[in-house]
């Protein structure tokens, strides 16, 4: 087990990674990511996504409220929350998200209430998809870095 | 007798009241005998015998018969009448006739009678005595009486009769009486009907008028149809000569007509043809139709529907023939239109079928080509993904052969993305989504650092040249990019193909071309002709139609020997027809080929260099235009063999960052300045050295290799350069000129640092943005948005601003805009009106800074060709699009920190 962890964990976080490009959840800016991750920063990848979560669930969770509400008009407010999602979404290159999160902004540009509603849940679903995804990567990755440490000393 | 009689004139009477249908108890007897009196039975019987004749003259069976045996149809009327009015005439003649013979019998039978009585005198003369006298002379007398309708007189003679003396006399004299008896009634009964006929003759005129009106009406109703009608009706004998006519449109009289056939009467085109048509009529015998379009002198062209027929007499011999005509010119002009307009119909019809085809497979190309390019915007990112991290790991330490290794991935991978660009940039001119940009730019620095560029990559013996006429402005407006693209896929192509001898570019201005389109030329405008020559391999005259298309080369052999996609000229050929200009070639086989391609530019003035945005003035002289650069006509470059690897060469740039190459100055030939004196080495950095305040910025550029990328040479420093070394490895390339202030890479990193701000306001950005920095060997100041970035710009001088457009509280495009104006004006006046609140204690300091242009580079989520025009237009002096690469990341820090 000690030995043979490491590859076959490292294969299943390839496979995942393949198929979540495949699927067009995630797309080349995710491979910056981890470009960027280096021994001055271990966990860069982990500690983006983790304030992308954060950042994102505020902002899904504003976006509700706002939609929520039967007297609401401020479609820029929505607008200004997508783009920032938008933003940052495409930064850690969950594209389908980012993708979803377009055509929710278009739809409030023109004022669509229910285009904004059916945008949101997309946007949800997108969204906690990426998160479960990302959670099993994370958790994929843990291990193989506990299998690669156990197996480092040897 | 006097009974018969009577008995006979009641019969007569009765049949009178019987015949006239009265009942007996109607009226008086006056009445009755008034009606006795009257001629009515005389009359009605006349009225028989009239009706009789009447008919045989007005009969309308006598009308076509009239119609075909008249010479005149036309008046037939009057013939009708005169007819008419002949046998009245002669119907009265008749009667007079008679009325004559009666009287001659009448006249005999008076002296038959006469001489009868003589005779009987004569005879009864012997025996006077006898009272058989008294009697004849009794009835004699009372003949006479008679005769005098003296009806006292036959009741006398009854009475004598009855006196029986000579049988024989008596016998005779009774036979004689009666006959004459008979004779007289009949002479009697003629004259009456005679009185009577010539009477009724008068009153009968009745009649000949009620068919004269029904004649008139008959011709009324005709005219009535035909007054309008675009008729012509006539009929024609056997040698079609006229016998009759009714023509609308009366250009000729009867008799120009009559009697004529229609060769004779009218000339020009459809005479004949009708003539031929009547004729065959009359032959076939058969009626029919045929429309005839007549165009003679007398009444222009007209079109006729023609009916003929055939006329038989009553033999069943053709007499002629019937025709009628009818103007239906009109009606073939309204059917030729419509025969046009169906055909025309047709026509369109089909034209739409193909062109819907055309555009079936229009769209299908379009959406091959549309897929072609999304598919290597597909490839592309990813494969820049490769290249960039090839790149990365170029930067950390490896040894010999993984260099090596490393640098034939980048260099694939470059021209892999070379490629993808090429097709992206291909299928973005065709489908016109291409925009030109109109920028001012200096042709002969454009040609210049074409011609560097091109010497950096030059491993081949060659002379690069350069000779720009005078009469070229030093400033024109046009896509400056694009211009490059041309120029550089040219040379590098002209390069491929030429093994020794030389490749230039000659610019010069020419009139104004006959593809011109003249509408859009006004005087600022100037067509300059620029040919890129080279003494290479040259083009067989087969190769040359072909030359342009996408994907082909000369020959396969070529595609084999020169590597290349084909799609470099077929990408210039577009790009200069895009900007209106034309490109040609000219070659001879084995001694070199001339691509020749003219463009219209505007005219730019050249005294305001505020404007003047473009990269390479930008570059080359952003601080104080060296004057002599802007001017100078001839450019010479020249490849150094062997000096890969060698040392004290300068830095060669890689060929991927074109960019990298534009910092050298070339030494001018014209103002014959050889290498500073002091530069022991007669290297060409001579403007560089001279040039101070430049220096800094050329040292931190060097760090990213960004040395100067060609030797800028000249026939005597040619052996002493041709000692420098290029590298292409980026790592490698060290500033190895015999400068005085040499440095280490490290040294000029630490001396050196460039102070980069990120205006950003999503931290995931930040955040990754920051890393990448960080991965680059850079730190950076962080603003959130446009007010804060403003902030920062007024209180530190930096040296490059990465400014987000979308953004809370300000946006990058309006902090961009308050920044130039800051640095156009010194102050921040326009800062402060927008509400941004300056921190006026430390902005001293900043007011004082040099104006220079701060390079701001916008980040975009949007790459679309409005986007960056914005960009442009709000001052930015480029932009990335996001997600920022690493990649992009670099190469934006390469161009904006040297």
């Amino acid at each position: 087990m000690l030995g043979f962890g490491v590859d076959r964990l490292q294969a299943d976080i390839n496979r995942l990674l393949t198929s979540l490009f495949h699927q067009g959840v995630l797309d080349e800016q995710f491979l910056q990511l981890q470009q960027l991750q280096d021994e001055t920063s271990p966990t860069f990848v982990y500690d983006v996504i983790n304030i992308y979560f954060d950042e994102s669930e505020k902002l899904l969770r504003s976006l509700r409220l706002l939609l929520m509400d039967r007297e609401f008009s401020d479609y820029k407010k929505i607008g200004l929350h997508l783009n920032q999602l938008v933003g940052s979404s495409s930064s850690i290159g969950a594209r389908r998200v980012r993708n979803v999160c377009v055509a929710f902004r278009s739809a409030s540009e023109l004022n669509n209430r229910p285009g904004c509603l059916r945008g949101l849940e997309i946007v949800e679903h997108e969204y906690h998809y990426l998160k479960n995804m990302m959670h099993e990567l994370f958790q994929l990755e843990q291990q193989r870095l506990l299998a690669a440490g156990v197996r480092y000393p040897m | 007798m006097v009974c018969e009689m009577e008995t006979d004139q009641i019969e007569e009477m009765d049949v009178e009241v019987l015949s006239s249908m009265w009942p007996d108890d109607v009226g008086t007897q006056a009445d009755n005998q008034f009606n006795v009196e009257k001629p009515a039975g005389d009359s009605d019987t006349l009225k028989e015998v009239d009706i009789a004749e009447k008919r045989t003259m007005a009969d309308l069976k006598r009308l076509p018969e009239l119609l075909n045996t008249t010479d005149q149809g036309s008046s037939q009327l009057t013939n009708l009448v005169r007819q008419w009015e002949y046998m009245q005439d002669h119907a009265v003649r008749l009667l007079r006739e008679e009325l004559k013979i009666l009287t001659r019998q009448r006249e005999e039978a008076e002296a038959k009678e006469l001489k009868i009585i003589e005779e009987h005198n004569f005879e009864t003369e012997e025996p006077e005595s006898v009272p058989v006298l008294d009697e004849t002379s009794h009835l004699f007398r009372r003949f006479r009486q008679k005769k005098r309708d003296e009806l006292v007189d036959s009741k006398r003679v009854v009475i004598d009769e009855e006196f029986d003396t000579v049988a024989y006399w008596k016998q005779k004299a009774l036979s004689l009486e009666k006959m004459l008896e008979a004779s007289t009634e009949r002479e009697r009964r003629l004259i009456e009907k005679l009185n009577e006929s010539l009477k009724t003759m008068e009153s009968h005129s009745a009649p000949v008028e009620e068919l004269t009106q029904n004649l008139k009406r008959a011709e009324g109703f005709l005219h009535f149809i035909l007054q309008n009608a675009p008729i012509v009706m006539g009929h024609q004998d056997k040698d079609l000569r006229y016998l009759f006519i009714y023509n609308k449109f009366p250009s000729l009289r009867e008799q120009d007509i009559l009697g004529k056939t229609g060769v004779e009467i009218f000339h020009g085109g459809g005479v004949k043809e009708s003539e031929d048509f009547k004729r065959e009529v009359l032959e076939k015998g058969k009626a029919s139709k045929r429309e005839i379009t007549f165009e003679t002198e007398l009444f222009g062209s007209k079109t006729f529907l023609i009916y003929v027929e055939p006329v038989y007499n009553k033999a069943r011999e053709k007499i002629g023939i019937n025709y009628m005509g009818m103007e239906v010119t009109d009606q073939v002009r309204k059917r030729e239109k419509m025969a046009k307009l169906r055909e025309d119909n047709a026509v369109r019809k089909a034209m739409e079928s193909e062109l819907t085809k055309t555009i079936h497979i229009t769209e299908e190309t379009m959406r091959a080509k549309q897929m072609l390019a999304t598919m290597s915007h597909e490839i592309r990112s990813p494969l820049s993904g490769v290249v960039g991290m090839a790149e990365i790991l170029s930067t950390t330490k490896l040894d010999k052969e993984q260099r090596q290794l490393l640098n034939v991935m980048i260099s694939s991978g470059d021209l892999v993305l070379q490629l993808i660009n090429d097709i992206l940039d291909l299928s973005k001119v065709e489908s016109g989504v291409m925009k030109l940009e109109a920028t001012k730019f200096r042709p002969r620095e454009v040609v210049k650092h074409v011609l560097q560029t091109a010497a950096a990559s030059l491993k081949k013996d060659l002379t690069l040249e350069g000779n720009i006429a005078d009469e070229v402005p030093i400033l024109v407006v046009g896509d400056v990019l694009r211009i490059r693209q041309i120029l550089t896929n040219l040379i590098s192509n002209a390069i491929k193909f030429t093994h020794r001898g030389k490749v230039g570019i000659k610019l010069k201005v020419i009139s104004e071309p006959s593809f011109a389109s003249d509408k859009e030329q006004n005087e600022t405008s100037v067509w300059i002709c620029c040919d890129v020559y080279d003494t290479g391999i040259g083009i067989p005259e087969n190769a040359l139609p072909c030359l342009f298309k996408k994907y082909m080369q000369a020959s396969a052999d070529h595609a084999r020997k020169y590597g290349g996609t084909g799609l470099g000229l077929a990408i210039c050929k577009q790009l200069v027809e895009l900007m209106g200009g034309q490109l040609t070639v000219t070659s001879q086989v084995n001694l070199g080929s001339t691509f020749t391609f003219i463009l219209p530019y505007k005219v730019a003035t050249s005294d305001d260099h505020s404007d003047d945005q473009d990269e390479f003035s930008d570059m080359v002289d952003h601080h104080q235009p060296e004057p002599d650069d802007t001017t100078e006509g001839y450019f010479q470059f020249k490849a150094l063999l062997g000096s890969i690897y060698s040392n004290g060469g300068p830095v060669m740039g890689s060929n991927f960052l074109p960019h990298k190459a534009m910092l050298t100055s070339p030494i001018k030939l014209i103002n014959g300045s050889v290498a500073d004196p002091s530069n022991s080495s007669g290297q060409s950095q001579t403007v560089q050295v001279e040039n101070g305040g430049y220096m800094d910025e050329s040292e931190s550029a060097h760090q990213y290799g960004n040395g100067n990328g060609h030797r800028c040479s000249y026939k005597e420093s040619e052996s002493c350069s041709s000692s420098q070394a290029s590298s292409e490895m980026e790592s490698e390339l060290t500033v190895s000129s015999p400068r005085e202030e040499e440095k280490t890479e490290t040294e000029v990193k630490e001396t050196s640092q460039p102070k980069i701000l990120l205006v950003e306001d999503n931290k995931i950005n930040i955040m990754v943005a920051k890393s990448m920095m960080k991965q680059l060997g850079y730190t950076m100041d962080i603003a959130n948005n446009g007010v804060e970035a403003i902030n920062a710009v007024k209180d530190t001088s930096y040296d490059l601003v990465l400014m987000d457009v979308c953004m809370p509280v300000m946006d990058g495009l309006k902090a961009t805009r308050l920044i130039r104006s800051y640095e156009e004006s010194g102050n921040w006046d326009a800062a402060i009106e927008a509400g941004v609140d300056i921190k006026t204690s430390e902005s001293e300091q900043g007011c004082e800074r040099s104006t220079d242009r701060l390079p701001i580079v916008a980040m975009t989520a949007n790459t679309l060709a409005e986007s960056s025009e914005e960009c442009y237009a709000n001052g930015m002096d480029s932009f990335i699009s996001k997600p920022v690469t690493l990649q992009k990341l670099k190469e934006c820090l390469q161009q904006y920190l040297q």
